[in-house]
């Protein structure tokens, strides 16, 4: 891409959400997953590469901050998935693996909480399913995202949500801890 | 971004092929090693298996014995939910006079996506990727090249010594027959690229006559200074040309016997692209080096050409960087 483009969608990045934002919404999810999961009996995190990673540390730090107030809880297993050997458009478009997957816990009868930035197509999400399901079969899996921008190409609907964010499909959303950009 | 109708960017031979690792490049070299990593962590859940090549057939075309390197690609691609075909030369048309041409022809018509080819001939991979619009893998040819083996070398050095970049620093002796191997040649290649110091350490006649590398006739010089020895499989049909007066004496000079053995650093790394001579250049049982890594070469075989066939027959068109961002 010719450089006066790149400078040109740059400037042209519309920041939705601040680093406090993101903070804010972030514990409310925690709040949620815990309301929902009463006692955290067999919740496990899994991150999806690789954006979901980050936030689902976040979650259960936030998780674990929260639950010391109440003794007699430990804080939640999180790890990470690579989905990028599932996905349905291998072949059509480049591969970039992210980190190595890392789930150092039993997946079998335990409650997956997936976490994901952004939730868009809903294809990354399948690919992590099928993903999920080779290490073990969960009791259930619950999806918790940051942004939900729409445009969903399959039946997959977020458990837990920190913005619904409107979007057209020639925009690129980008999240970070310091907060989430439009461009 | 590509318009509609707008040729994509794979070469004029259609799929991209591994035929050799100075085509490969070192971008491409680091691409595969981190992806084999992925491949490692498949490879050790209790169901070994992703979808990824689901629908693509690769074809395996030896020409030469071979057991490891047949196995390996095989269970690499069954592990990626490809489907295999095996060629075998000894029950195939070649001995009704069918000309190689001819026989890659057939088989691409039956709707293969990938070859992989060993042959005696140095270049044959390279005619065969001429001839075909499917990807082709070069599993060793003649005396020239073996690069999933080079890329396998290179990756268990890099997990054995826990690295994450390159190789830069390491020094690496590649002992015995480096003029007829293969394995030497590509091994050698990748291992500079990385950035590791390599030294030949042959009998003259063992030698190619042009090398870039430092060479010695000495390894008891250096043996207790290398992080790496790699000694490379006297090939006993080689004896009937007469390169060493005895496979006794070759031993003498060149293998690990016990006393090297004792003298190498407890952290330097054996290895052997197999199949062993043993009591020929490694008169030592592997087992009791603690440094031994051959079992983990075979091992990582299998990550690495699942690395290999992933990125060739998996990825598409243009840069990997494209997926970068969270779009998606």
């Amino acid at each position: 891409m010719p450089d006066d483009q790149l400078a040109g969608a740059a400037s042209a990045a519309k920041r939705v959400l601040e680093s406090g934002d993101v903070r804010r919404a972030t514990t409310r999810m925690a709040h949620e997953i815990i309301e929902r999961n009463r006692g955290l009996d067999g919740v496990v995190l899994v991150g999806i590469q690789r954006g979901g990673v980050w936030l689902a540390r976040e979650l259960g730090a936030e998780i674990a901050r929260i639950e010391e107030r109440e003794p007699g809880n430990a804080s939640v297993p999180v790890g990470s998935v690579d989905a990028s050997l599932y996905r349905d458009d291998i072949g059509l478009r480049p591969v970039a693996p992210g980190s190595v997957s890392e789930l150092e816990f039993d997946i079998d009868g335990a409650t997956v909480v997936l976490v994901d930035d952004v939730l868009y197509t809903g294809r990354t999400v399948r690919a992590a399913l099928d993903a999920i399901a080779d290490y073990g079969r969960p009791k259930s899996v619950q999806l918790a995202v940051l942004v939900d921008r729409g445009h969903r190409e399959l039946p997959i609907r977020p458990d837990y949500v920190g913005k619904n964010l409107p979007t057209s499909g020639e925009e690129n959303v980008s999240v970070t801890s310091d907060g989430v950009e439009i461009s | 971004m590509s318009q509609p109708g707008q040729q994509q960017s794979a070469g004029s031979r259609g799929a991209r092929s591994l035929l050799s690792i100075d085509e490969l490049g070192a971008e491409g070299v680091f691409h595969i090693l981190d992806l084999a990593d992925h491949m490692a962590e498949v490879n050790r859940r209790p169901n070994p298996k992703v979808p990824a090549l689901r629908g693509k057939t690769v074809c395996n075309v030896f020409f030469e014995n071979s057991t490891r390197t047949r196995l390996s690609f095989e269970t690499a691609a069954k592990r990626l939910s490809a489907d295999t075909m095996t060629f075998s030369v000894a029950q195939s048309s070649l001995n009704k006079g069918e000309s190689l041409r001819d026989t890659i022809e057939t088989i691409a018509a039956m709707g293969v996506d990938a070859f992989v080819i060993r042959h005696g001939s140095s270049g044959v991979p390279w005619m065969v990727d001429d001839w075909t619009q499917a990807s082709v893998i070069n599993a060793g040819d003649g005396w020239h090249a073996h690069p999933t083996q080079a890329l396998l070398d290179a990756y268990t050095v890099r997990t054995a010594l826990k690295r994450t970049g390159g190789l830069e620093g390491l020094r690496i002796a590649m002992v015995g027959d480096v003029k007829h191997s293969r394995v030497a040649r590509s091994t050698t290649a990748i291992f500079r690229l990385l950035g590791a110091d390599v030294t030949l350490v042959a009998p003259r006649t063992l030698l190619p006559p042009m090398v870039d590398e430092p060479t010695t006739e000495d390894l008891d010089a250096l043996i207790e200074d290398v992080d790496v020895l790699y000694l490379l499989r006297m090939q006993r049909e080689r004896m009937n040309e007469a390169h060493v007066p005895s496979l006794r004496e070759y031993t003498t000079r060149f293998g690990l016997t016990p006393q090297r053995a004792e003298r190498l650093s407890p952290n330097a790394l054996v290895m052997h692209p197999g199949p062993m001579n043993r009591g020929v250049e490694i008169a030592v049982d592997p087992a009791e080096l603690p440094g031994a890594v051959i079992t983990q070469q075979v091992a990582n075989g299998i990550a690495v050409r699942m690395a290999v066939l992933f990125d060739l027959l998996g990825a598409g068109p243009g840069s990997a960087e494209t997926l970068e961002g969270s779009s998606e």
